[in-house]
């Protein structure tokens, strides 16, 4: 096992330095560092041209300039010392400094984008392959063959559109029209009714159901202009923490074990008795509160279930624990929209919210509550998009890993030996489907900060694909150099960490020594 | 492959592999393939539009029915606005619109599906025939040349495409110097850039082919044929690759898909087809801050590049259900009428699923 780390190390290591001197030949032959400067009639132009040659060091040859960044790049794998030198870019700045803010604007972008689609994706993948053949499973497979086809600009532009210009033009003045709500209502109802399994009858009351609940609800909104005061409120955080006790209990512990969903419903009903006593608190929240405040609510959702107990004591602690998580995000998600109509009435902002560039509203001040809802409208739409883009891949995947499962003989027994179908998806079959998507995930973390290049060019942000875009068009090694460098090893280190998780999970895989 | 597959016993719902008997690979596949609607779909949607955007507007010199280019400029009709309609079905004179200083729409369109697609068949030649040589040279003859070939694959992986492709506008940029290169790639833009891709995009097509390699040649036949006295290059040719085509067609197309998206993203990013040829993505990145007052300009491209990769991915899923020997056709309504369970397929073998599982890998990365 150590031998194989180690020699995929240096194996890394030499590729890295092969790679690493390919780029920056090919960076330093894409253009001529000059040209803005030949073209020009300013009278100080050889002055200009001069200066640009000593700082990006012209005068050496690519591949002696190349070795004179390796010596500083060397410095970086001294730890402690500090003495990191990446050279500086064009304007100057070092590129340390630069990687470093890059990389927080990248982050920031993708890490939510990457969460959802993965979340939203295995579960899209696990649901199609249970019932395969369906109409959901055909509508599912098209949606993804669909986005799978996508162009992220064509996505991005259309996003903008209607995402932002119209849906702020509708903010103006939130009201819906009543054939607008029953169609909206219907589009819901027919997407309810492809859903929902069973026969024709059960469909066609579910359809009915979610049909009249949505038309309502968008009525309500309109009737009493929800959308300029949005809001949740006690009632609503109960209703929907009945609901997800409910399908929380259902998928961890079954509806049968009664201690559980007991647990479950005392962790809703303590969380909508600290709604009321949090509201002052969260009135001074800080980031950091907000994450204590969310490790209290897992931690008082276990003491709930441990304290019910039951025939499996774990499986208490487990549904209470996830559903006052999520009861939590309620109530956060109830105390930012309180905060909406201070931020939508910003003079910064002037009530149009959705942001179509950038990552943040320029000078804007505020609490951690407008700052929060800033950065949502910014990321908003840029994480749609990436999102729409990279759901495919991943409920494709997760689709085949579980079909595959699901057709074992390990699943057969397991059937066969009277466990319930909820026992046989969740405990044999889920698991074991995921340790390929374990994988992919790996290698696609390893390689975002690299891969939303295009994504930050349409809406402006100044991440990696930024920078890297940016020393390419200035012919500028250096960025390029920097943002290369990280992109190859997180995507190595990933790679081999998706390797070693491969084994590790799958005790049939084993890693050559 | 085939006999195999007839020698399972098969559950209830999947169709007896007796349709099987007596047909050659060749023919089930076939067979499979057009039974598989989604991919005749996607076929013929493809086949429209190729035959649509080649005969239009001409190809290399030869004209074609359009009566514009995707260059000419005529007098704005109708403000410009698409004169196509579908009821009363009508073409008018011009069906996608103009561009605000009067060139055609539906020219201009079917002159970028032309790129696409060219580049797509350039990048889907190159980076087959590369990634089948580098492939089954490192997984059949392994030691050293496996060695040195794997590890020029993971730098060509790791070396960002948009850099190369920079440094390809640039140097195709340069007219002056009178190279070779230059010279081809200014003539030829659209090829150029399709070579150029292609030399790059292999990488991920030489790793499976390997990996098939490796599987293949511990078989028996393969030890039968060697044995025989079979040369090397006829093991490889006449016993091996016959029996990794299906995996090399099926991620060739998945690679010509993802080149589609990439073309249209190098050329949106400024790097890619360049101004005066145009092409779907250069056209989309020209026209995106037109979208409030002529969003036509925007809608047809952007509709081309997703009809034209959406019917590439069905061929490819047609294909490789049709190539997957595992994989059965399955009827749902036999089924049910035989009253039995989901059904249960045959097992598989860690091994092959493992090697399956890093084949579909593969092919989504590829994508």
């Amino acid at each position: 096992m150590v031998t194989y780390i180690v020699r995929r190390l240096v194996t890394a290591a030499l590729i890295l330095l092969g790679a690493s001197f390919l780029v920056y030949l090919l960076t330093a032959a894409s253009g001529d560092p000059l040209a803005e400067f030949r073209a020009s009639s300013a009278p100080n132009k050889q002055q200009l041209m001069d200066s640009r040659s000593a700082l990006l060091d012209l005068d050496t040859p690519a591949p002696v300039r190349y070795f004179k960044w390796l010596g500083g790049a060397a410095q970086c794998l001294v730890p402690f010392t500090g003495s990191c030198n990446l050279g500086k870019n064009i304007a100057g700045q070092p590129i340390t400094d630069a990687l470093g803010h890059a990389l927080i604007q990248t982050l920031t972008l993708v890490t939510g984008a990457t969460v959802l689609a993965i979340l939203v994706g295995i579960t899209l993948g696990i649901i199609t392959a249970l019932r395969q053949y369906s109409t959901l499973d055909y509508g599912v497979t098209f949606m993804a063959f669909l986005f799978f086809s996508l162009p992220i600009f064509w996505v991005a532009v259309l996003l903008k559109e209607f995402g932002a210009i119209g849906f702020n033009n509708f903010l103006r003045n939130p009201e819906i029209p009543l054939p607008v709500s029953l169609g909206v209502g219907a589009v819901f109802g027919a997407v309810a009714m492809i859903v929902a399994g069973g026969d024709a009858r059960r469909r066609a009351l579910i359809g009915g159901i979610v049909f009249a609940a949505v038309a309502a609800v968008l009525i309500y909104f309109s009737v009493t202009q929800w959308f300029k005061t949005p809001g949740l409120g006690p009632v609503v955080i109960a209703i929907a923490g009945v609901g997800i006790a409910f399908a929380v209990t259902l998928l961890t512990a079954g509806l049968r074990n009664r201690k559980a969903l007991q647990s479950a419903l005392i962790a809703v009903g303590a969380g909508v008795v600290l709604y009321f006593v949090l509201q002052p608190l969260l009135n001074q929240a800080t980031f950091l509160m907000i994450v204590l405040l969310a490790v209290a609510a897992v931690l008082v959702g276990m003491a709930i279930g441990y304290f019910m107990g039951g025939y499996d004591r774990g499986q208490s602690m487990r549904a209470a624990a996830i559903t006052s998580f999520l009861l939590g995000f309620l109530i956060l998600l109830d105390r930012f929209m309180q905060a909406w109509p201070a931020y939508f009435n910003n003079s910064r902002v002037r009530g149009r919210p959705i942001a179509t560039i950038g990552a943040g509203t320029p000078n804007i001040e505020g609490d951690f509550w407008i700052l929060g809802i800033d950065s949502f409208t910014h990321l908003i739409l840029p994480t749609t998009a990436l999102i729409l883009i990279s759901l495919a891949g991943y409920t494709r995947f997760t689709r085949a890993s579980m079909l595959e499962i699901m057709n074992m003989d390990y699943i057969r027994t397991a059937r066969a030996k009277g466990l319930s179908e909820r026992t046989v998806v969740m405990r044999h079959a889920f698991r074991n489907a995921l340790i390929p998507v374990a994988t992919i995930v790996a290698f696609d973390i390893g390689g975002l900060i690299g891969g939303a290049v295009i994504t930050e060019t349409v809406f402006s942000v100044r991440g990696m694909g930024f920078l890297f875009l940016d020393g390419i068009q200035h012919v500028d090694p250096n960025p390029v150099m920097g943002v290369f460098i990280c992109v190859a090893i997180t995507a190595m280190a990933f790679n081999l960490i998706a390797d070693l998780a491969y084994s590790a999970l799958d005790p049939r895989v084993r890693v050559k020594a | 492959m085939a006999e195999e597959a007839g020698l399972r016993q098969e559950p209830a719902g999947i169709e007896p592999v007796s349709e099987a008997r007596g047909l050659s690979q060749g023919q089930i596949v076939r067979k499979r393939f057009l039974g598989h609607s989604g991919a005749i779909a996607g076929l013929a949607v493809f086949a429209i539009i190729f035959v649509m955007a080649f005969t239009s507007v001409g190809y290399a010199g030869i004209p074609g029915w359009w009566k514009y280019t995707h260059e000419a400029v005529s007098p704005l009709v109708n403000d410009g606005a698409p004169t196509a309609s579908l009821w009363p079905l009508a073409w008018g004179e011009h069906p996608f619109g103009q561009d605000r200083i009067g060139r055609d729409l539906f020219a201009m369109t079917m002159r970028g599906a032309q790129q696409s697609i060219t580049i797509m068949v350039v990048i889907g030649l190159i980076a087959g025939l590369i990634g089948v040589v580098v492939g089954a040279l490192s997984g059949y003859f392994r030691g050293w040349m496996e060695a040195v070939l794997m590890r020029l694959t993971d730098v060509i992986i790791i070396v960002p495409a948009l850099l190369l492709a920079a440094v390809m506008a640039q140097l195709a940029g340069r007219r002056d110097e009178g190279s070779w290169f230059a010279s081809f790639a200014s003539s030829n833009g659209v090829l150029a850039l399709g070579i150029f891709l292609g030399l790059i995009s292999w990488v991920g097509l030489a790793r499976l082919m390997r990996g098939e390699f490796l599987t293949l040649r511990e078989r028996e036949f393969v030890d039968a044929a060697r044995i025989s006295g079979a040369s090397n290059a006829r093991i490889i040719f006449k016993h091996i690759l016959p029996n990794a085509v299906g995996v090399l067609i099926v991620n060739v197309t998945l690679t010509m898909s993802a080149a589609i998206l990439t073309e249209t993203a190098l050329s949106y990013l400024g790097v890619g087809v360049k101004s005066p040829d145009t092409s779907l993505g250069l056209l989309i990145s020209q026209n995106q801050e037109a979208f409030a007052t002529r969003p036509w300009l925007f809608w047809f491209p952007g509709l081309f590049i997703v009809l034209i990769c959406l019917s590439i991915n069905f061929i490819g899923d047609g294909l490789r259900d049709a190539f997957d020997p595992r994989q059965k056709k399955f009827n749902a309504k036999k089924a049910r009428d035989a009253g039995a369970t989901p059904p249960a397929a045959t097992p598989v073998a860690a091994l092959d699923s493992r090697a399956d599982d890093g084949r579909t890998a593969g092919g989504d990365r590829g994508a």
